[in-house]
């Protein structure tokens, strides 16, 4: 970003609530299942059907709002958000407009300079609509899209931050912050990819240092946490040009095209917004009584700032690998087993990190996917600490573990990567251990077969354990003889 | 507070309805008489009136959280004026 501007942006996030069935009616949210095989004629928006609410759903979000520090609203209530699309079989979303669960609370994130609070305005309960495919090919449109209604009436919240973010950078770390925090709690997957988390933004430029608001633009169709971080740096970027050329940013909705990498106005109808809001009568409302949100309060679990104190705190890891390994409850946990079996946390954490997470990466896996488990991993970790394996091979080792889905000695094992098997390489170290140690040497000579075993063993620690012992052990006889 | 027939127009078109001339001057008559005495109750004193949210003097009406089957593709596409692939389909729009 050129110096003389800063970046003022918000972000919109709708995470899909991990329950069993939808928010209003008893259908299944699962994922991936076959078009229209979750549907019902509640969700259907059929004729004469009455909606009820999933406490479940009331249940998530008050822990998601607590987890955020808002205010929990004492009564709050369901209105109608009309508008015409296929994606919504009833012509409106049920929604809450003036009256939300939750308000201002707060996400703490770390950035360049520190810690930072970034203000969450509201959170509140809505149902998601049904997914539209259109027919036809990029270049070959057809004139029909297909619609599948299984998404539709899957709980979703809606959480809108304060403006508070002035970098890509910023925003990237307020969304990996609050899908750790949704994740802790159970709240969410937060999968981008299979749309449980969705996130637009609002951005706008304005002279470094300042304080007023010079005009937004939303930017929408943002597919990976990456995504959002190179659409933004576009987006202010494509804004600071606009001031530098003499024009004006006009107030419109963009969106991310990730191939080409910019952002394209989109073009809507004006009247698109003109949302007419009013309140669901089909829908009682809710009132949210103290014992409710101190129930929820108290059951909350640990969160990601105080699992990383706690892991610096009790393993003595530094702030920057605590974070890491917090940042996804997967990890931590996994992070967890193995120090439970292996006390060496930093030792741990390093493996986490570094070949671990890359292999993770390389394979699209989730921690607790990993083929390799805790157990396996410090089993790996022991046999380097014993000289069984050199640290280089540990690596190779935990490569093929993953490949193959194998344990660490039995690969070790069936790669002979344990053992040095040549007598080339093992004759200068047993001379070494025979000119060492005189009188093991002479009273094997003498006769004292134990005397060729402490020989062995010396020649065994010299190798760290990687010399074949049979091999060694003829090879020791026929010098002494 | 009045209503003019191009703001009907608007709502029409929101609504996704095709009104003719005398209907939309009907309509214009009609809103405004409702409007009108939207006027009327106006001039009662509410301000010690919390806003209604609902007709029924209940809350917290909940459902528990359990997976029921509903209905098979064919029997919710069964009405659909255009299918294809357990699909409803649709005009495009983009
Ligand atoms: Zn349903």
């Amino acid at each position: 970003m050129s110096g003389d501007y800063e970046a003022v942006i918000g972000l919109e996030v709708h995470v899909e609530l991990k329950t069993k069935s939808k928010v209003f009616c008893p259908c299944s949210t699962e994922f991936g299942a076959p078009p229209n095989t979750h549907v019902c004629p509640v969700c259907l928006g059929l004729p004469g059907v009455l909606p009820v609410l999933n406490k479940q759903v009331v249940e998530l979000a008050l822990r998601a709002a607590l987890a955020l520090n808002c205010r929990v609203a004492a009564f709050c209530k369901f209105d109608r958000k009309n508008y015409y699309y296929p994606d919504l079989p009833k012509n409106y979303q049920i929604s809450q407009y003036d009256l939300p669960l939750a308000l201002d609370g707060y996400l703490e994130i770390d950035t360049e300079y520190g810690s930072k609070r970034v203000g969450i305005i509201r959170i509140h309960m809505e149902e998601d609509a049904g997914k539209l495919i259109h027919e036809g090919e990029a270049l070959n449109p057809g004139k029909y899209s297909l619609v599948d209604y299984n998404r539709t009436g899957v709980p979703l919240l809606e959480i809108v931050s304060q403006p508070d973010m002035t970098s890509p950078e910023e925003a990237r770390a307020y969304l990996e912050k609050l899908k750790a925090v949704l994740q802790y709690t159970d709240v969410s997957d937060c999968r981008m990819e299979e749309g449980s988390l969705r996130c637009d933004a609002n951005v706008s430029v304005r002279p470094a240092g300042s304080t007023e608001l010079w005009t937004k633009t939303e930017v929408k169709n943002m597919n990976s946490f990456r995504s959002v971080q190179r659409a933004l740096a576009y987006e202010i970027e494509r804004q600071i040009g606009l001031y530098e050329g003499g024009e004006q940013v006009v107030q419109e909705t963009m969106a991310w095209d990730e191939a080409h990498g910019v952002t394209v106005p989109m073009r809507s109808k004006e009247e698109a917004h003109d949302y007419r809001y009013f309140p669901e009568p089909d829908l009682v409302p809710l009132r949210i009584e103290a014992e409710w949100i101190g129930r929820v309060k108290e059951h909350l679990p640990e969160l990601p700032d105080a699992r990383k104190h706690r892991l610096m705190q009790d393993y003595g890891l530094s702030a920057y690998d605590a974070g890491v390994i917090t940042a996804s409850r997967d990890l931590a946990d996994y992070f967890d087993a193995c120090v439970a079996a292996y006390p060496q946390a930093k030792t741990v954490a390093n493996w986490l990190m570094g070949d671990f997470s890359r292999l993770l990466n390389s394979y699209n896996l989730e921690p607790r996917q990993a083929p390799v488990s805790p157990a396996e991993l410090v089993e790996l970790m022991v046999m380097i600490d014993r000289g069984k394996i050199s640290g280089k091979m540990g690596k190779t080792v935990l490569e093929e573990m993953f490949a193959t889905g194998k344990k660490a000695k039995d690969v070790v094992a069936e790669k002979g990567l344990a053992q040095i098997s040549d007598a080339e390489s093992l004759r200068p170290i047993i001379q070494e251990v025979i000119a060492a140690n005189p009188g093991p040497v002479e009273d094997f000579r003498q006769g004292k077969e134990k005397a060729l075993g402490f020989l062995v063993g010396q020649v065994m620690r010299a190798t760290r354990g990687q010399a074949n012992p049979a091999l060694v052990n003829e090879l020791l006889k026929e010098s002494m003889n | 507070m009045s209503i003019s027939l191009e703001e009907v127009e608007h709502v029409a078109l929101l609504a996704r309805l095709e009104l003719g001339p005398a209907e939309k001057e009907a309509y214009t008559q009609q809103l405004n008489a409702i409007l009108g005495y939207m006027e009327k109750l106006n001039e009662l004193d509410t301000e010690n009136v919390e806003p209604m949210a609902h007709v029924l003097p209940l809350a917290n009406v909940f459902r528990e959280d359990e997976v029921k089957p509903g209905l098979a593709p064919e029997a919710a596409l069964d009405q659909a004026p255009d299918k294809h692939d357990n699909q409803f389909r649709v005009p495009k729009i983009v």
